[in-house]
């Protein structure tokens, strides 16, 4: 049998056990200070940088050119605007190029359809420029956020619904709050541009993270409704325990979850470069991997922290103090 | 449960899912026979192309579009899009006045109408109607000169009072075939109108705007009721008004129930023309009339999407509408698929290291659903018009983790029960009772999220929701349909009942203690107690008095509160 299983084997006993619960102000530090390093680094550098999808750009349009290709163009805007600025190239109507980039200069705006003409090989004035506006608009955003907050309001209340406590639907959104800012973080400090397929990624891990959570968070109500009054486990105890009895899903679920996109992100950037598909595996990478880790680190040790202070969670344990007090006297 | 129950809700179980396959298969080659259906899910506008509609607004002389007119314009036009089906259409703007939408494939004259039409509902009382019949060799009539001063005020919307000879004039005048309702947007809603019905038959002299389209607060398509409240064969729109819009439709319905002749009649004015005007029969309290005029189901469908979504600032016509190809490419699709599929090479050698044979039964649950998948996708994109994007690509394949999750919750939970030294046919039992519970639940959470998404969102958020919605139900199918009967089935087989080594449950290696008789140790009672990292074996063996005073010792891990 494998390491893994019989590292499972001593979790569930207990024979070995994580103290996650125990030194959560050490884990809580670690997550605040993550947050904070992610607004502070991504605000000195200037706040996140959007693509021409939520900002719009300049638009150029070359009528009969030599030759109908898409390529010609990607490499004309990548030589005078920059490399990674990731021109749209795409041909309408079969007989003409479109190229959308980001908003160019007047200057700048000349000098490329000039590049174009030249590369093309047609009068500069068979260039035309304009401005486009964003396709990604502010109604987009507004529709998208609303139905972001309605979603979260709902998903409070089913969890709490299901789970009998609202404190287990802060835990979760405490933790959610933790991945998404992280991993939007990372493309704030990395410089990397927003672009709807991050937006996307950013959504996805959303869910993720809440799914994770409610996975681990099932077990820990099963082990804290269980054991009760009665239990010789204090709540801290029972939740950390149910914590590492998931421990080994965690990973191998982790694992699985991170595989196909890891796959995308190193394989398939290398054989692409920077383009749509990194976008949404680097936002699920950093995600997939944020929000196993807040769901252990923070959730479920923030859970302990709502409850522990209850009369009826309280109760929890003292048995165990009863029981033992002999235990440590000369009778036995 | 006997063991001929276990197979017969086992087989009961494949069976279901067999049929789920057959309705999905079926529906989809009649799709394929009937229709331009296909085999292979539609791509979306980053993958395949489409069609980009440049769109210029119609403006009289001197007109300006401002942003946010045209912002607005672009809000409505994406919703109307999105309502005809999953499509991920762009749209944006161009140069400061131009609107560009792009949309996968083809677009038929519908969908430019329904992108196009600035659908500027009115509701204006008629004052003058007539057959309209132009004569071309006739004199036109001549406009007067200015009205004197002082002329009478016209005491409400349907006093005769508003026709003054000038328009008069306009309305002898008037040619229903050349009829140009650009200027309809910008026509005066306190002034008089002059026009005609939509198949230019009637002409009209029209009052003032009663109620406008902005006081409508929802509308939708469907068979209007005949008198007996049988539904008749004729499509018309149903429009529920907000309470401004109530009240002052009741109050115009009840002034023209009482005056005679053609102005008891109601005109419904959209762009401009007249498609319909009713006699008025009763007045109407409840805001909620009803829209006839020679619909299509279609037509109908469009008119009341459009007027739910608001009228268009200004009205649109099509500049030039052209194909446009993909701006990320077949080659990026399949450099992704590559990627993927090597990640889920990379799942399968996990699984099998981990869980053994039983990994197996990961790679094939993973198989079948995604098989499901395609064809859930395949036909909602020949049903629904849905159209799988490069985003909805990486959403399926993130999904591999999520679905994979159900079985590894399932696989732990058996194995924690063989810990708890259960046979495995009980283990399985009990593991699926707990197991299924947790992934309803996680599975609910992600389902919730594709719904509010889905109704709420607009644009490419709303074609992410969809497939997440996808992927969430194949993966509740494919776990209570596949993998535990699957499970259950295999449970029975000697290589995983005897616990066999590369079964990946043996018990043995589980580390199930064996306590005597047929009754092993109950672990909840060892691990309750056991919070010392060191020594495993050995401490499991320790007596609970034993391990106790160890604590007290001072060797305990921390942990207790």
């Amino acid at each position: 049998m494998s390491m893994l299983t019989r590292f499972g084997n001593d979790l569930y006993t207990g024979a070995r056990s994580f103290d996650f619960v125990g030194r959560r102000v050490l884990w809580y530090l670690v997550g605040a200070g993550l947050v904070l390093a992610a607004i502070v680094i991504t605000t000195l550098r200037g706040g996140f940088v959007f693509g021409i999808e939520f900002r719009g750009g300049s638009e150029f349009r070359v009528s009969n050119p030599s030759a109908v290709v898409e390529q010609v163009a990607t490499d004309t805007v990548n030589e005078l605007v920059g490399a990674g600025s990731n021109p749209r190239v795409s041909i309408v109507g079969g007989d003409s190029i479109r190229v959308q980039t980001e908003q160019l200069t007047t200057e700048e705006t000349e000098l490329l359809r000039a590049e174009l003409a030249t590369d093309y090989d047609v009068p500069v004035n068979e260039v035309t420029s304009s401005f486009i506006g964003a396709t990604w608009g502010q109604d987009i955003t507004v529709q998208a956020l609303r139905a972001l907050a309605v979603f979260l309001v709902l998903v409070s209340l089913v969890m709490a619904a299901y789970f009998r406590t609202w404190k287990m639907s802060l835990a979760a959104m405490t933790a959610l709050i933790h991945d998404l800012a992280i991993t939007a973080g990372v493309y704030g400090v990395l410089g990397f541009e927003i672009t709807p397929a991050a937006v996307i990624g950013f959504l996805t891990i959303l869910g993720y993270s809440l799914y994770d959570t409610v996975v681990v968070f099932d077990k820990v109500r099963e082990n804290t409704s269980e054991d009760g009054e009665e239990s010789a486990r204090t709540f801290a105890e029972s939740v950390n325990l149910a914590v590492n009895q998931t421990l080994v899903r965690s990973i191998n679920t982790s694992v699985v979850a991170v595989l196909p996109v890891a796959g995308i992100l190193f394989i398939g950037s290398l054989l692409l470069g920077a383009g749509t598909l990194r976008d949404i595996a680097l936002a699920l990478f950093i995600g997939i991997i944020a929000g196993t880790y807040s769901t252990i680190f923070i959730a479920a040790p923030m859970y302990v922290h709502l409850r522990e202070n209850e009369p009826e969670a309280k109760k929890q344990g003292r048995r165990r103090e009863q029981v033992q007090r002999p235990a440590s006297g000369a009778v036995r | 449960m006997a063991r001929s129950s276990i197979v017969r809700s086992a087989s009961r179980a494949l069976v279901w899912l067999g049929v789920i396959f057959a309705i999905l298969i079926g529906g989809n080659a009649l799709a394929v026979v009937n229709e331009e259906g296909s085999w292979t899910p539609k791509l979306a506008l980053d993958l395949q192309g489409g069609t980009q509609i440049i769109l210029e607004p119609r403006l009289a002389e001197g007109q300006s579009v401002s942003e946010e007119q045209l912002a607005q314009a672009v809000a409505i036009i994406r919703q109307r899009v999105d309502a005809s089906g999953v499509a991920e259409a762009e749209v944006t703007t161009q140069g400061g006045q131009n609107i560009v939408v792009s949309i996968p494939g083809e677009p038929d004259q519908a969908t430019l109408e329904r992108i196009r039409s600035s659908a500027k509902l009115e509701f204006r009382p008629v004052l003058v109607t007539d057959i309209a019949v132009f004569d071309p060799a006739a004199e036109p009539v001549e406009v007067p000169e200015d009205a004197e001063e002082g002329a009478i005020e016209p005491a409400n919307a349907s006093d005769l009072a508003w026709i003054t000879p000038q328009l008069d004039a306009e309305y002898q005048n008037l040619n229903c075939m050349v009829l140009d309702t650009s200027g309809a947007n910008v026509a005066d809603p306190t002034k008089p109108l002059v026009t005609c019905s939509a198949d230019g038959g009637f002409k009209y002299i029209l009052g003032p705007v009663e109620v406008g389209g902005e006081s409508i607060s929802d509308a939708t398509a469907g068979l209007i009721p005949g008198p007996t409240g049988v539904s008749t064969n004729e499509w018309g729109v149903f429009i529920e008004f907000d309470a401004t819009g109530t009240e002052q439709f009741r109050d115009v319905t009840e002034r023209l129930i009482a005056l005679p002749g053609v102005q008891n009649q109601f005109a419904i004015v959209l762009d401009g023309r007249v498609i319909s005007a009713p006699r008025t029969l009763a007045a109407i309290t409840d805001g909620r009339p009803q829209i006839s005029g020679s619909f299509t189901q279609e037509s109908a469908q469009v008119l009341g999407d459009q007027l739910k979504f608001g009228a268009l600032p200004i009205g649109f016509q099509v500049q030039s509408s052209e194909t446009i190809t993909a701006t990320l490419g077949l080659s990026q699709l399949q450099s992704g698929l590559i990627a993927g599929l090597i990640g889920l090479i990379l799942v399968v050698v996990y699984s099998l290291f981990q869980y053994r044979l039983l990994g197996l039964v990961t790679v094939f649950s993973l198989t079948v659903a995604f098989v499901l998948s395609y064809f859930v996708i395949t036909y909602l994109s020949n049903a629904q018009g849905y159209r799988l994007s490069l985003a909805g690509v990486a959403g399926l394949i993130v999904a591999i983790g999520i679905t994979a999750d159900s079985f590894i919750v399932f696989f732990e939970r058996i194995r924690d029960e063989l810990r708890d030294g259960r046979t495995l046919e009980s283990s399985i039992q009990a593991a699926w009772k707990r197991a299924f519970r947790t992934i309803l639940a996680s599975d609910a959470v992600s389902f919730i999220a594709a719904v509010v998404l889905y109704v709420l969102a607009v644009g490419n958020v709303r074609g992410f929701a969809f497939t997440l919605g996808v992927t969430t139900v194949v993966d509740l199918i494919i776990v209570a349909l596949f993998t535990h009967p699957l499970i259950q089935l295999l449970g029975r087989t000697r290589f995983f009942a005897s616990g066999h080594r590369l079964s990946g449950l043996d018990p043995k290696a589980l580390g199930a203690v064996y306590r005597g008789r047929a009754k092993f140790r109950d672990s909840d009672e060892v691990s309750a107690i056991a919070k010392s990292k060191s020594g495993r074996e050995a401490k499991r063996r320790q007596s609970i008095a034993e391990r106790k005073a160890q604590e007290d010792a001072g060797m305990t891990s921390g942990g207790a509160q």
